[in-house]
């Protein structure tokens, strides 16, 4: 086995993220990207878990799963912010997040209009 | 090159193919399925390295769970169905820096390791990992379950607003804004109802 080509993956698979992360304005995206590069680090632990003998056999991949378990925390608390931000603001694009300014009262209400309005429709629409 | 040289040349071919899909296509719902493309090659490539478990971890978390509540958000956000033209920066930065942590860590491991080849350890089960895990690494997986436990506490006090909001008094005053707003929204909703009833 050439350690050479999982290596060399795992470091395109985080270039890729990194260029994800730094392109996308859609928040989703850029979750996504992120989760290419926790891949890559997940890659890199486990091919060296089996090519470098360590004192402690196996901690690549125990380290691996606990990335895995690290992104889905980061995951489920990350898409809750992006839909608490979409409620605010109707929006999911990060280069239109005001990061100065605290929100204006009036701001949260019109654009939270929408989505009860739906939930309303779809809730008559049940019954 | 063996067979094993193969199969992982063309597994990671595959994930880097779809993970550049994936962060280059513009329909939204495709990127999260490009996504599952780039972590079952992944998983491939984790079976190919004898790491059986984590293998099948990454199947299981990653394709069945954390996929599915990027599908969720992409569908709770509203996202457009067909290609979308803003979903992008104009980004030369993003790509220079992009590829110049890319090709230079490929440079690097590449420099590394030259071709060398390594004998691939007998398959592992479960039962090793179990045994490091529950014997060196005890305390980090314990230490695991309270930050799985206060993200989920976490998460769910984000998403539901009238938490958070309802002690502070400054903010009480948005929060009483938006029973008003959705108020006059179920109004009309009911009377597009009734009009629909009596059509």
């Amino acid at each position: 086995m050439r350690p050479v080509i999982p290596y060399v993956t795992a470091a395109l698979l985080f270039g890729l993220g990194t260029y994800g992360v730094l392109r996308r304005r859609n928040a989703i995206l850029v979750l996504i990207a992120v989760e290419l590069m926790l891949n890559a680090v997940n890659l890199i632990l486990v091919t060296a878990d089996t090519t470098v003998r360590s004192q402690l056999p196996h901690g690549g991949q125990v380290f691996a799963l606990f990335v895995i378990v690290l992104a889905a925390a980061e995951v489920g608390v990350g898409l809750a912010i992006v839909l608490q931000l979409y409620r605010m603001r109707a929006s999911v694009a990060v280069d239109e997040v005001p990061l100065a300014e605290p929100p204006s009262p009036n701001a949260p209400a019109e654009p939270s209009a929408p989505p009860p309005a739906t939930a309303a429709t779809t809730g008559e629409a049940d019954r | 090159m063996t067979g094993t040289d193969a199969l992982l040349l063309a597994l990671g071919a595959l994930a880097v193919g779809s993970g550049a899909l994936a962060v280059a296509t513009r329909h939204l719902v495709r990127a999260g399925l490009y996504l599952v493309l780039c972590l079952a090659a992944v998983a491939g490539m984790y079976l190919v390295l004898t790491a059986e478990l984590v293998a099948w971890v990454q199947v299981l978390i990653y394709v069945g769970a954390v996929v599915v509540l990027l599908l969720f958000a992409v569908m709770l956000t509203r996202a457009p169905i067909g290609a979308s033209t803003d979903l992008d920066r104009p980004g030369w930065p993003a790509a220079l820096i992009g590829g110049g942590t890319g090709l230079g860590l490929a440079a690097l491991l590449v420099d590394a390791y030259r071709w060398s080849s390594v004998p691939l350890p007998t398959a592992g089960s479960a039962e090793r990992i179990g045994e490091q895990i529950f014997g060196s690494w005890v305390l980090p997986f314990e230490v695991l379950s309270v930050l799985l436990l206060a993200a989920l506490v976490g998460a769910i006090i984000l998403s539901r607003p009238d938490i958070g909001r309802s002690p502070v008094g400054p903010a009480g005053g948005s929060g009483a804004d938006e029973t008003p707003a959705a108020t006059p929204t179920e109004t009309p909703t009911g009377t597009s109802t009734e009009g629909r009833r009596s059509r």
